[in-house]
């Protein structure tokens, strides 16, 4: 029970800045770039500590009733580290890139006050201890995420994110009828390593399997599993920020994170594969992943190349939770924060050659890595570490996913792999030759910003750099104490204890 | 000891309606003295009372002959909600309505009216005050002094008194057969006659007529769509709630027997208001109109309480879930139409397509839509969320599946609505950002009500817990 | 005085009958108080049918009368303000 606080001024760390934000004038920038700086340095700076308490044996949390058998919960344990320390690090980056991306362009108070919430409610649901915690953070997320993807204010945005609000509520609402099931039937659902379900014989497993169904469809439609994957590629009218954080932090991680407490701590691993709901999700899954490939083969602009990627790869997670195993758990969760880094990469220089070049489609790629070598240095790494080329960050991914699928006997997975993976290069090869190898079309690009020291304004580009850096040294370090491989190792112990 | 300050809800707004009415001038001076003093009183009541119910004679005559006030959970629960939303109303008003007007006596004079209904236990008290509040109601909504809107408030007067007078025809065919009016003395006497049922029945089509229940719903879009915004708000957040809180002391106290088929049929009965309503709310053009069909549509979750209330062992809840709702929705709504006052104040009218830059200046205001339309939605962690949260145990307790569905459709429905006005603020607009040129009064009333909407959901315990305890002390129906 | 009664219900039912069919708001307002004095008169001839006239009855009779009439006053104030408007606004068209 011990400094509940700390996580509560890990909310607050972002509310606080949201809230000043909305009410500070468009013109009072200097202001506005400290509150979003310094509400993120402080929100690493007290992720670090809660890092060091609970590696130290500590236990976080915090408790507020609500209706009788209902409590708020916070709570730390070592899954929503590995999720909050995620979101902290490349919100700090991303702001530093928004920053940068959004100089001079209207309604920026709006937009920052709702990015801040938006993280609030991420990091909410990475400390959210109960079901109902987490769909409240969950549901809040949808709506900070609105204004941030209709930002632009046209009407294809309007219209995205009109797709965008029918998918995500129409599946919270599922994920309400879900969680009010569960409840009435399984009493207060606080999350547990071995999970809640397992020790309750009395409940009819039948029930428990369309519990199961509702909830994984509830948090699916945020992970864009097929066929709820239909907003995703839309939602991408948002600016580029928006994009990054929806897809490697935000919006998609939500979704696959709650699938992740779904089956391990609600359900527990052993339990689930028991009731027989594993395998249709590792179907679906897999599915995903091989749909979100060949989808992406066929976009000719690089942003919905990089949004069908971005529903292949998520999917590993998933999968990595349906197959039961420790290895393939350690595979899906370090790929939370894998994907995360490599995919924010991605987005950052594709907002850069957006920005800088007006560059949006793959044919106007030609040539430009002599323009702008180190973000299509940034933008290969990342490529080649989706791809799985190992040291990157992706190759450690793949390689336990597929240890996992040996190990639970389930070799059709390396085949969806493998597949996946020759899908990957054949979408991101291209890239990549065109950049670095051919002739540039200057035709093509236009110079959108004032000349520049860099290739382009440093606030976009140190973002991509930091973080292709982290996908790099995720890989090459991943025996390292603290590494993320490390770190989901640690949690799958515990899992499976 | 408190509890000897309580006929001064009654009689306080009751003096000041006088003195508002003849000297005009100090009217607002008056009637925010009451309203300001009756909202402290209350909320200090209900947060120190015993909710199981408590008696009083005026006058020390008791009943039969003498007229007994009875105050229990439920009825101070509404009792504080619409003493506060009065005082919020009232402080909306007097910077939106400036000038000298009757609205404050005629406010006040439904405050009284509303305060003596919540405390009435007798069917002929009743009856008088739903003819006050009805009137002062009707009178309230020609005060626009605009053509439709007193071609509204005709319509409004004509179902406001055909409803009390089959009130008041059930209330009759009941007096013969058991001569009493006492609610508790009704509930030991009653039994399960033709007579009586039909008596029930003009009641009960009396008191849904007046709180707009589909297919009875046809002239609330026009009343209130047409009213000035702070009459709006009082009418859709109070009004027709009062005439169903009546309709829910019948159900609990004094029905010989709850028939399933009826409260099947009563439940059927709010799916359609929900669906009519939602659909009307979608196409309408105009954003005061829209907030009056949501109205229409959000009235309908109240029709699951007899459904809900049947099974034994969820009764409770399900009379928790229900008023919660209520209070949720009354303050949402209450906002939602100083929003859309001070929309139509901005831009001149209030056709929602054009309303793109008056929502683009009034930030504020679209926080406000934002924060109360949560609520309505049904988001967690929002009034609106725990009231639908509740229903949902009862439903799945209880194993009426169906109601799960409506509970959760419905609220999608709503988010299509209210979404039709939140993007507005999002449409990139060429034109530059005018000043909002709208006192910030206006704007602040209605967040800080938005923001009370959605802080209803972190706190919800002393309501829910003030019901079940009046329920557990009322008489209790036998089926 | 069954027949009261009766006379009663039958009132009831043709103002109730009006009150719904009938357009005209003055009809309505009408019916509306003949309903009204169907309901007294009910109530009247049901308190007699005790072995000891009840009083009540006669109480809440007069009071019924007094929301009645104030009812109907009202009523046709807002009527003739609505025919005023109604009389401006073609003089404006």
């Amino acid at each position: 029970m011990s400094a509940g606080w700390l996580l509560i001024a890990i909310i607050a760390s972002s509310a606080i800045p949201a809230a000043i934000i909305f009410c500070l004038k468009e013109s009072s920038v200097r202001l506005r770039t400290t509150l979003n700086l310094a509400g993120a340095g402080v929100k690493i700076l007290l992720v670090a500590v809660l890092l060091y308490g609970v590696s130290q044996g500590n236990s976080y949390e915090t408790r507020w009733q609500l209706v009788n058998d209902i409590d708020l919960v916070l709570h730390a344990d070592a899954l929503s580290l590995l999720f909050i320390t995620l979101s902290c690090v490349l919100w700090l980056v991303t702001t530093v890139y928004a920053i940068g991306y959004l100089e001079d362009s209207p309604n920026r108070s709006r937009f920052f006050g709702f990015f801040s919430l938006c993280v609030c409610a991420t990091v909410g649901i990475a400390l959210a201890g109960n079901l109902i915690t987490f769909l409240i953070f969950y549901e809040l997320l949808t709506l900070t995420t609105y204004p941030l993807v209709v930002h632009r204010g046209t009407q294809t945005a309007l219209r995205a994110g009109r797709t965008y609000l029918v998918y995500t509520l129409g599946g919270g609402a599922l994920l309400v009828a879900g969680v009010a099931w569960l409840k009435s039937i399984a009493g207060p659902l606080d999350f547990t390593t071995t999970g809640i379900l397992s020790s309750m014989t009395h409940l009819d497993p039948h029930t428990l399997s369309w519990i199961f169904l509702l909830l994984i469809v509830g948090f699916g439609v945020k992970a864009a599993l097929v066929p709820l994957h239909g907003w995703l590629p839309k939602a991408m009218v948002a600016p580029a920020p928006v994009s990054s954080l929806l897809h490697a932090v935000a919006v998609v991680k939500a979704g696959a994170f709650g699938i992740v407490r779904v089956v391990y701590d609600v359900y527990g691993i052993e339990f689930a594969q028991d009731l027989g709901v594993l395998m249709p999700l590792a179907f679906v899954a897999a599915v995903t992943i091989l749909y979100g490939s060949v989808r992406a083969l066929f976009q000719n602009e690089i942003k919905p190349r990089l949004a069908y990627s971005t529903i292949s790869q998520v999917s590993y997670i998933a999968l990595g939770a349906a197959i039961a195993g420790p290895l393939a758990t350690v595979g899906g969760l370090v790929h939370l924060v894998h994907q995360g880094l490599m995919k924010i990469t991605l987005f950052f220089c594709a907002g850069n050659f957006a920005e800088t070049l007006q560059v949006h489609k793959v044919g106007e790629l030609d040539g430009i890595g002599r323009r702008m070598p180190m973000t299509m240095a940034a933008f290969t790494l990342a490529a080649l570490g989706m791809i799985g080329v190992p040291p990157i960050a992706g190759f450690v991914s793949k390689w336990y996913l597929g240890l996992g699928a040996m190990d639970a006997a389930n070799p059709w997975v390396i085949w969806v792999l493998v597949g996946s993976s020759a899908l990957n290069a054949m979408y991101f090869l291209p890239l990549i030759y065109r950049g670095w190898w051919k002739q540039p079309q200057l035709a093509n690009w236009r110079e959108n910003i004032p000349a520049q020291r860099f290739e382009t304004h440093w606030m976009l580009l140190i973002p991509p750099l930091v973080t292709a850096g982290l996908a790099l040294a995720a890989g090459l370090f991943a025996g390292a104490q603290f590494s993320p491989l490390e770190w989901a190792q640690f949690i799958a112990r515990l899992e499976y204890r | 000891m408190i509890e000897a300050l309580v006929p001064l809800l009654v009689f306080l707004p009751l003096i000041g309606a006088v003195a508002a009415f003849i000297r005009e001038r100090f009217g607002h001076g008056v009637a925010l003295m009451v309203l300001g003093a009756g909202a402290t009183l209350t909320l200090f009541h209900f947060f120190t009372m015993d909710h199981h119910g408590w008696t009083m004679n005026l006058g020390g005559w008791a009943a039969p002959l003498g007229i007994v006030w009875y105050l229990d959970g439920l009825s101070a629960t509404l009792m504080t909600l619409t003493w506060l939303l009065g005082l919020a109303i009232g402080m909306y008003a007097r910077t939106y309505l400036a000038g000298s007007t009757p609205f404050w006596a005629l406010l006040l004079l439904m405050m009284s009216g509303m305060s003596a209904l919540f405390l009435a236990n007798d069917l002929f008290n009743i009856y008088v005050m739903l003819e006050i509040i009805g009137l002062s109601a009707v009178a309230l909504v020609a005060l626009a002094n605009k053509r439709e809107a007193v071609r509204a408030a005709v319509t409004y007067l004509m179902v406001s008194l055909g409803g009390s007078i089959l009130y008041l025809a059930g209330v009759a065919f009941l007096y013969t057969q058991y001569a009493t009016l006492d609610l508790f003395l009704l509930a030991d006497r009653i039994d399960g006659t033709p007579l009586t049922w039909v008596a029930l029945g003009l009641m009960g089509v009396g008191l849904l007529l007046k709180s707009a229940m589909f297919p009875l719903h046809f002239w609330l879009p026009g009343a209130h769509s047409n009213a000035p915004a702070p009459v709006s708000a009082l009418l859709s957040a109070l009004v027709v709630k009062a005439s169903f809180f009546v309709v829910l002391r019948l159900w609990r106290d004094i029905l010989p027997a709850q028939p399933d088929l009826l409260a099947w049929a009563l439940g059927a009965m709010g799916v359609a208001a929900i669906l009519y309503g939602s659909v009307q709310a979608l196409r309408t053009p105009r954003l005061k109109l829209l907030v009056a069909y949501s109205t229409v549509a959000q009235l309908g979750y109240l029709m699951l309480l007899f459904p809900l209330s049947i099974q034994a062992g969820y009764a409770a809840n399900a009379y928790a879930g229900v008023t919660f709702f209520m209070v949720a929705h009354g303050i949402a709504k209450a906002a939602l139409f100083m929003a859309a006052g001070n929309l139509q104040l901005h831009a001149g009218h209030d056709r929602l397509k054009d309303l793109g830059q008056a929502a683009v200046a009034l930030q504020p205001t679209l926080f406000a839509v934002a924060l109360a339309g949560a609520s309505i939605m049904g988001l967690p962690p929002s009034g609106g969320f725990i009231a639908k949260w509740t229903l949902l145990g009862v439903s799945l307790g209880s194993g009426q599946w169906i109601w799960i569905v409506v509970l959760l459709g419905g609220g999608l429905l709503s988010v299509a609505y209210i979404f039709r006005v939140l993007s507005l603020a999002f449409q990139s607009s060429t034109m530059p950002r005018r000043a909002s040129g709208i006192h910030p009064m206006l704007q602040l009333v209605p967040l800080a009500l938005g923001g009370i909407a959605v802080a209803l959901g972190f706190n919800p315990m002393p309501i829910i817990e003030a019901i079940t305890q009046a329920h557990a002390a009322a008489p209790q129906v036998t089926p | 005085m069954t027949a009261y009664l009766v006379l009663a219900v039958v009132m009831i039912g043709l103002s109730g009958t009006a009150l719904v069919l009938r357009r005209h708001p003055m009809i309505k307002l009408l019916a509306v108080n003949l309903m009204g004095i169907g309901i007294f008169l009910w109530l009247i001839a049901g308190a007699h049918t005790a072995q000891v006239t009840d009083s009540v009855p006669h109480a809440l009779v007069l009071t019924g009368i007094v929301v009645a009439v104030s009812a109907t006053a009202f009523g046709l104030a807002l009527l003739v303000k609505q025919k005023e408007l109604e009389q401006a606004g073609e003089g404006d068209d």
